[in-house]
């Protein structure tokens, strides 16, 4: 029988060296002769630079450096645009350093590179910069009047992007509605916010002719290739090493500013270089998300089915657009969710701001597009006094309709085309699984009967996940008996050594711990392009598999042509191939790399084949040696996870304050590899839909101040505010990858705003207020349920 | 610049059973010392501001921020981290083992912190409640697993340590 490693709740190869101290994290890493960088950074949103006075800095103990944007080469030029888009008409990139104007509080103006960091920061106090303020731009409802001032006076306009998707015959459909509803949604700024900060480290190494950087990356071949590209260096003159991140959740993707100086420092300096943010500068100086202000429409017939949607969206694009309009687009995508919506208008905004830039966190659109989706449809069920389980009943896409074109095109590229699913099975799992029934007839009533505000709400959602272009692989069986396994992606704790070492032990049969995965460093794997878009075990998952599937042929071909049996008479098992029924006729792995290898040498003690009369060449044309093989794979178009969720909350009239009671998730992620840490993902994704939903929101002042960049005052749920949470999977199948998995990283945050607001109202149903904001908070609450007072 | 801040002093402290004597800058913290001077980079830096609990370490046997501190206020004591917690190197300890076990971690930042809270809770309150767990740990702030497995962990950490 052979053993299974798919589909198993394997333990992580990860934890034990994280649990013993022994990670190794860029700020881990000491270099001798290592200096240190801070930056200065713009306090004001808006401002012209008149001058950069540095040389008091210059002079300070310790300072080896200081450089403005004059000082920085190479590097004077536009970061890049990542991702264009042909909507994207007013794109705007920056300069590492501020060249002669600043456009967000937190932009780098100046670096100090000194001894110590505690040095470097004391050289920031003496530098002078004198600023000519300029009007800033926040509200971004006010950014789209005409005459408004302008984050970027040389575009002319604060619309980076104007977007239409229209599908069906959305005037029609509403003309005919029985019922039209309208809501205006928001949705407000948040921030992955990753407990471990961003890092950069970089050394130049004269006798390699390398540059050598750690950086906490989530795509370290795109860092890789954009520092080659800078530098005038070959690909193979970088290495960028990822190493253990500690959590990235969509911010560590990108190619910062930091990313670009701190390496440049190391080629002119000649020393090694550090940079490590610190918290505050995470605030205002790494990636944002979030905030869209929709007016969306609903038109349904008698029955509550949906005729059409229209919505018409501003999204925030903050100071500048180098990820392109990627969460917006998504946004768009995704909003018809699990269900038919035949005639669809969908148009978006991008405006600038004299805010942080705004990029993928986890989730990257789908909150938004959920919150709105679900929001409608509970309002339809309320107006039309049908059930809120049966509206959305009676709007699936059927499990015989796959696959399924929403008719717009999705985010990479390629058609938004659901590849399988079982939408009503999954609401059907949920509801059981909250006795939805009992629950809404007799529990609630029971317990407001009791003067308790009891609420309960349900949300489904899609995920476009494992998107292009293309990820790969290399696996290799030493002849020491070893698999090697390395790939381009890098992880964030998401446990791809645990993961696709289960992948590759499944296919050759052999122990797990003999299975070495390498990731996250372009020394191993030179092409690829990161882990996001919850894409890394389906992507690279299948790669994986495919380069494994490779091996295991050519082990089969070699064992069989040794023992003179046919392919179809052997078997792979216990980490050997044998001939079936006779287990002593065969090779271990280790046995058959060596046949692979026609060395004149053994490994250790005996060759495993003898020498022979001479026939050739020792490697035929066509023969390599080494059992080995790098495979990619590039999946058609995205495949579509999807997921229902219900929450029993009770609300605090008098604090406002909000409280789980239960919280069921049912998930849908095709077949998992690893139960266990799927599980920890949807985990990990419903927390942050938490603090999304009632607890986290950067919080802009109209000068553009942010007003609570700390801990102290973001609030972050903790393990006092994540209730329990009670999991049931339905596994469908995806029809487009040899594994059948879907991604499953971003699932439990995009359903969090839609239950949340839906639970709260149906609380809140004898105040009959209506939720329409994300996050909500105790102050809104009691706002909500005071209004006299209020 | 102050120069009292930048002044050095000499401190002794014994840090997961071994001395050290170290020359340091008065404004040096306690939790750079640690990753930066010894070398001992488990203790991790969420926000230097005293929130996030992830440079949590012992000091004479009670969990203290690192980040909180300066190296010369530990100047005399006894510092554990997350370093000196498994027994040996081919043994964990029963919280470490339990973290493995539940899948208690995913990128790892904050599991040195959650480590060092629970070692001292869990010595004062050898069979918590639910509640009891999350409130202990309500000071660590973790991103990435929702607190769920953290907490089926403490459990299973006690209930291991209660059978030894």
């Amino acid at each position: 029988m052979p053993t299974r490693f798919f589909g198993e709740p394997i333990k992580r190869a990860e934890d034990p060296r994280l649990l013993t101290g022994r990670g190794r994290y860029v700020d881990d890493i000491d270099l001798p002769g290592q200096l240190h960088v801070a930056f200065l950074r713009s306090p004001l949103a808006h401002a012209r630079i008149r001058s950069v006075d540095v040389s008091a800095a210059r002079e300070m103990p310790g300072v080896v450096a200081v450089w403005t944007y004059d000082d920085i080469g190479p590097c004077q030029r536009r970061m890049p645009l990542l991702i264009p888009h042909p909507d994207l008409t007013h794109p705007y990139t920056r300069y590492p350093l501020a060249k002669d104007e600043v456009n967000h509080v937190g932009e780098p103006v100046a670096m100090v590179i000194a001894e110590s960091r505690y040095a470097a920061e004391d050289a920031l106090e003496a530098i002078v910069v004198e600023w000519e303020e300029l009007p800033p731009v926040v509200d971004i409802e006010r950014a789209i009047r005409p005459g408004a001032p302008l984050v970027h006076e040389e575009l002319g306009t604060n619309v980076a992007a104007h977007y239409v998707g229209i599908v069906g015959d959305p005037e029609r459909a509403f003309a005919q509605a029985a019922h039209v509803f309208r809501e205006r949604l928001v949705i407000e700024r948040s921030a992955g916010m990753p407990i471990e900060t961003r890092a950069v480290l970089a050394v130049w190494k004269d006798d390699e002719d390398l540059l050598e950087v750690w950086d906490t990356t989530q795509a370290p071949i795109v860092i890789r290739n954009a520092l080659a590209s800078l530098f005038g260096l070959a690909p193979t003159q970088v290495r960028v090493i990822a190493p253990d991140v500690g959590g990235g959740f969509g911010c560590k993707i990108m190619v910062y500013p930091e990313e670009v100086l701190v390496p440049y420092a190391a080629l002119v300096l000649k020393r090694p270089i550090k940079w490590t943010e610190d918290r505050l500068e995470h605030f205002v100086g790494t990636n944002h998300e979030r905030l869209q202000i929709h007016d969306a429409e609903i038109a349904v017939d008698g029955e509550g089915r949906i005729l059409g949607i229209r919505d018409r969206f501003l999204h925030d694009a903050g100071a500048y657009t180098p990820y392109g309009i990627i969460v917006p687009i998504i946004t768009a995508c995704q909003l018809p969710g699990p269900y038919k919506v035949p005639n669809y208008h969908v148009e978006f905004r991008a405006v600038y701001s004299n805010t942080v830039p705004v990029s993928p966190y986890r989730g990257a659109g789908r909150p938004h597009a959920c919150f709105v989706m679900e929001r409608l449809l509970d309002r339809v069920a309320d107006e039309l006094g049908l059930d809120r389980a049966e509206v959305r009943r009676r709007n699936f896409i059927q499990p015989h309709e796959f696959p399924y074109d929403v008719g717009l095109i999705f985010q990479d590229g390629a058609p938004t085309r659901y590849d399988s699913g079982n939408y009503p099975g999954m609401l059907d799992l949920l509801l059981e699984r909250m006795d939805y029934r009992r629950l809404v007839e007799e529990e609630l009533p029971r317990l407001r009967a009791e003067g308790r505000s009891v609420g309960v709400g349900i949300a489904c959602y899609v995920e476009g996940t494992g998107i292009g272009p293309y990820e790969g692989a290399t696996v290799r069986v030493e002849p020491t008996g070893q698999v090697y396994v390395a790939t381009g992606m890098p992880q964030q704790g998401q446990a791809h050594k645990t993961v696709l070492a289960q992948i590759v032990a499944e296919e050759l049969q052999v122990p797990l711990e003999s299975v070495q995965v390498v990731e996250g460093d372009t020394a191993h794997f030179q092409f690829g392009s990161g882990t996001y878009a919850s894409r890394s075990a389906v992507v690279c998952g299948s790669a994986v598999a495919l380069a494994a599937k490779k091996v295991r042929e050519q082990g089969l071909a070699l064992a069989a042509e040794e023992l003179e049996v046919a392919v179809e008479d052997l078997v792979v098992e216990d980490g050997r191939v044998y001939v079936r029924g006779v287990p002593e006729r065969g090779f271990t792995w280790a046995q058959i790399a060596q046949l692979a290898n026609p060395l004149r040498y053994a490994y250790a003690g005996d060759l495993v084949v003898r020498p022979r009369p001479w026939t050739g060449p020792a490697l035929p044309p066509g023969r390599q040696p080494a059992l080995e093989a790098t495979e990619y794979y590039s999946p058609p178009h995205a495949t579509w996870a999807s997921g229902a969720v219900g929450a029993l909350v009770e609300v605090d009239v008098e604090t406002g304050q909000l409280r789980f009671l239960r919280l069921w998730v049912v998930h849908d992620c095709g077949k998992m590899i690893n139960p266990l840490v799927v599980e920890g993902q949807v985990h990990g994704g419903i927390a942050q839909g938490i603090g999304g939903a009632f607890y986290e929101k950067l919080h802009y002042d109209e000068n553009g101040q942010l007003l609570n960049a700390s801990f102290m005052d973001f609030l972050m749920p903790t393990a006092m505010e994540i209730p329990r949470m009670e999991i049931a999977h339905q596994e469908t199948p995806s029809p487009l990858n040899p594994l059948g998995v879907k991604g499953v990283g971003e699932a439990g945050a995009i359903p969090m705003p839609a239950v949340v607001a839906a639970a709260v109202e149906d609380a809140l149903r004898p105040f009959g207020v209506r939720i329409t904001r994300m996050p909500l908070d105790p102050d809104q609450i009691w706002r909500l349920t005071h209004p006299a007072e209020a | 610049m102050n120069t009292i801040a930048t002044e050095r002093r000499v401190i002794r402290v014994v840090v997961n059973g071994s001395p050290y004597e170290r020359e340091v800058e008065a404004r040096l913290l306690l939790s750079d010392f640690l990753r930066h001077e010894l070398g001992l980079t488990g203790t991790h830096v969420g926000c230097e501001h005293g929130v996030c609990g992830a440079c949590t370490v012992l000091l004479d046997g009670e969990p203290v921020r690192s980040c909180l501190m300066f190296a010369v206020q530990a100047d005399g004591h006894e510092i554990e981290t997350v370093e000196g917690l498994a027994p040996n190197e081919a043994e964990l300890h029963p919280l470490q083992r339990a973290f493995w076990e539940k899948h208690g971690l995913q990128c790892g930042y904050c599991t040195p912190g959650m480590l060092m809270v629970l070692k001292a809770f869990l010595a004062e309150n050898p069979d918590p409640s639910e509640e009891e767990i999350r409130e202990a740990i309500s000071g660590n702030l973790c991103r990435c697993t929702g607190y769920q497995n953290i907490v089926e962990a403490a459990r299973y950490a006690a209930q291991l340590l209660r059978q030894r």
